[in-house]
């Protein structure tokens, strides 16, 4: 028998407390590990949320209890404990002590190849800035500009604050907690994320940057965000950082949805480089997300998604283009080095006459990584002259790697038209030469052809994300041909 | 300039070159012909630094100076140009990008700064309209989509561009019609001078007939059976590459 220490007396009173309902007292800032209706509860009343909230995520804990995780996907991995984890972080304060010396040289080098500015460096690598003048002035201005307007952008927790009765209206709506094991989770268990709702007509002035709300806390592992583009109106949406996001929790999973009313256009654009785990292939994020648009008449949604991070990225942002006249469109590069697996692509779900949808899928695999597009283009019966485009290109290095296409396609409208391109290649030793042979070496020849193959995407993102997003995709790949 | 000697390779455990000596000077052009197989692309390929070859004996040496523990790309910052005979496609890289990242590249190993992009362009003028491309033609992807001649053009305006020390132009003549051999001709006589050289190689005399050699040479099996002046590559012309065989 081990000794019945302090800390598990500590522990056995921080359960009990949560059984009595006296949360306010917990200041740790970490719940225990688990599972269980009195966690689900102690999160939603530490979030001061309200009752209907506190149902709706009970709600989806006994559906995701139910549920049995998904192994469909071309993705090996150890599948992780859900009770070995902890389901609420508080943001963690920064440590006045820590300096840019205690951080990882590595990282610190690749910032600087990303060309990642000083202050940049240190909230991102959690160590205290000395000057926060202007990122917070920045942030100010912004939010001025965006309240002028009327558009609402603020973290979710805030939004189910100030604004409950869009919350209320459409979470869950075009991702119901019914969806997937991994949605279901979530929708139990989010901490936060973003809201943004643009009102009828508006065309959104700036790129709404989730950078500029990196001080409002962490996003933390169970994100939720939810964008709403009212009638006529026009949002640019960027995720994410070019940045390497090093995290010490290994499950992500998060859910994302977009709705556009009638002849509103959303383009949503995402640059994900969690850790993908070591050269070995230890560690590093599983990243198992769902996001899916909904488009009303004549309607826009645009999905735009760089892909260089996690050990595991299970992802397939949607469109369901219910509204006549609505398009759907999906650009992808996903890269995979060293033992990474990518499982990713999207679906296309037809109901609406005359509805459109485009998908150019890049795949990069090098080292011993798995990198599969998997997609679903469906016309349902009732929907007329819907068409569909689709091109996945593979691209590989060495001989290790793989690359795998599952594209499904249901036509249940003869009045369809549907294309599927599919190419795959190999960076050849003799494009390696000839590079060389025009002085370029193997490393810069090796960013120029697989920029070269991600153009057509890179070309999608906003001007200054595809710059950084081709510097990524040059530091992915080093060193993944010996 | 260039100076090969007693040059041995093999590729897979199969001699293909069997003691090859070769001096180029500044200012001249070589022509080295022979039959399909005699080993003409492989000693292209193995001066510019191809690492597939066992090289089991011999040296080369650029200035004075042995090359043959240099990479490829160290080999073409120091002037080493190969015009190849299969240019390979790059989808999605400009031929102006393309260029622009060589260019870039060479100058950062001399230690020089990227060249303006005003300079730049200037350059891809000037070197575009001496080999008659049209700018268009620039904005494409690398080699894809080309005609055969266009590739060779497009190699050639490359060497333009990059002004090396030595020039290798493996069969640049194949694929050109007619008038596009007398325009890529007249552009490597242009950019001919005192302090360069060009070694061609090619199977027909026709591409000689523009770009006159100082001295033409026959590789047979590995190893070079004859050398002349232009007068030989006629004689070949005539003859056909049998009578050598025996020699």
């Amino acid at each position: 028998m081990s000794k019945y220490t302090e800390d598990d007396l500590k522990k056995e009173l921080e359960v009990q407390e949560y059984e009595y309902g006296f949360y306010t007292d917990i200041e740790s800032d970490t719940f225990p590990a688990g599972l269980s209706e009195d966690i689900i509860k102690a999160i939603s009343k530490k979030k001061d949320e309200p009752q209907w909230l506190t149902d709706w995520r009970l709600d989806a804990y006994r559906i995701w209890k139910e549920m049995e995780e998904p192994d469909w996907a071309n993705v090996n991995y150890e599948k992780p404990d859900f009770n070995a984890i902890s389901y609420y972080s508080a943001p963690k304060s920064v440590d006045p002590n820590k300096t840019l010396d205690d951080v990882d040289p590595e990282l610190l080098k690749t910032f600087e190849k990303l060309g990642i500015s000083l202050d940049e460096q240190k909230k991102l690598s959690g160590v205290a800035v000395d000057i926060i003048v202007d990122s917070v002035s920045v942030a100010t201005t912004f939010k001025k500009t965006l309240g002028e307007k009327g558009i609402i952008f603020c973290s979710m927790s805030e939004a189910v604050k100030e604004h409950p009765e869009l919350v209320r209206k459409y979470l869950g709506t075009v991702v119901p907690k019914t969806d997937n094991f991994y949605a279901a989770l979530n929708s139990a268990v989010f901490t936060d994320g973003s809201f943004c709702y643009i009102p009828k007509g508006v065309r959104c002035p700036m790129e709404l940057s989730t950078y500029f709300r990196i001080n409002e806390g962490g996003t933390g592992q169970f994100e939720r965000t939810l964008v709403i583009a009212d009638e006529s109106s026009y949002v640019s949406y960027l995720e994410g950082c070019t940045a390497p996001a090093r995290d010490e929790n290994q499950l992500h999973a998060a859910v994302v949805e977009l709705i556009s009313m009638d002849d509103a256009e959303i383009k949503y654009s995402t640059v994900q480089n969690w850790f993908p785990g070591s050269k070995e292939g230890k560690g590093g994020v599983f990243n198992f997300v769902t996001k899916r648009g909904i488009c009303h008449n004549r309607a826009k949604i645009s999905w735009t998604q760089v892909e260089t991070g996690s050990a595991i990225t299970w992802k397939y942002p949607s469109c369901i283009l219910k509204g006549d006249d609505s398009v759907g469109e999906f650009y992808s590069i996903a890269v995979t080095n060293n033992y990474q697996q990518a499982d990713t692509g999207t679906k296309m779900i037809h109901l609406g006459n005359n509805t459109k949808s485009t998908i150019i899928s890049k795949g990069v695999s090098a080292g011993f990584s798995q990198n599969s597009y998997r997609g679903l283009v469906h016309i349902s019966p009732r929907a007329k002259n819907a068409r569909n485009f689709s091109q996945c290109d593979s691209l590989l290095m060495g001989d290790q790697c793989g690359a795998h296409t599952f594209p499904y396609i249901e036509v249940k409208n003869n009045t369809a038209k549907i294309e599927h391109e599919a190419t795959t290649s190999k960076i050849g030793e003799e494009q390696l030469f000839y590079c060389n042979q025009r002085g370029i070496n193997t490393e810069k020849a090796i960013a120029l052809i697989v920029n070269g193959f991600s153009k057509d995407v890179l070309n999608k993102l906003p001007m200054e994300f595809a710059v950084e997003a081709q510097k990524l995709l040059e530091i992915s790949l080093e060193g993944s041909v010996g | 300039m260039l100076k090969i000697k007693n040059l041995h390779a093999s590729i897979n455990g199969n001699d293909i070159l069997k003691g090859i000596s070769l001096e180029v000077k500044a200012g001249e052009v070589h022509a080295i012909m022979g039959p399909n197989g005699a080993g003409k692309s492989t000693l292209a390929s193995i001066i510019a630094g191809k690492e597939d070859y066992d090289v089991t004996d011999g040296e080369i040496s650029l200035d004075g100076n042995d090359i043959m523990e240099l990479s490829p790309e160290e080999r073409a910052h120091k002037g080493v140009f190969l015009s190849f005979q299969y240019p390979v496609e790059i989808p999605g890289v400009s031929v102006t990008n393309f260029i622009k990242t060589s260019i870039n590249e060479s100058r950062k190993a001399q230690g020089l700064e990227e060249m303006p992009a005003k300079d730049m362009l200037k350059m891809i003028r000037e070197k575009s309209d001496l080999l008659e491309i049209d700018r268009k033609f620039l904005s494409r992807s690398l080699n894809e989509g080309f005609s055969g001649g266009e590739k060779k053009r497009n190699e050639i305006f490359q060497m333009a561009m990059l002004e090396p020390k030595l020039a290798i132009l493996d069969e640049t003549d194949s694929g050109l019609d007619i008038d596009a051999l007398r325009i890529v001709a007249n552009g490597i006589n242009k950019l001919k001078s005192k302090d360069n050289a060009v070694i061609v190689i090619t199977h027909y005399q026709r591409l000689l007939d523009h770009i006159v050699p100082d001295f033409v040479h026959v590789l047979h099996d590995g190893k070079i059976v004859k050398s002349g002046t232009k007068e030989l590559a006629l004689e070949l012309e005539e003859k056909g590459y049998d009578w050598l065989k025996n020699i």
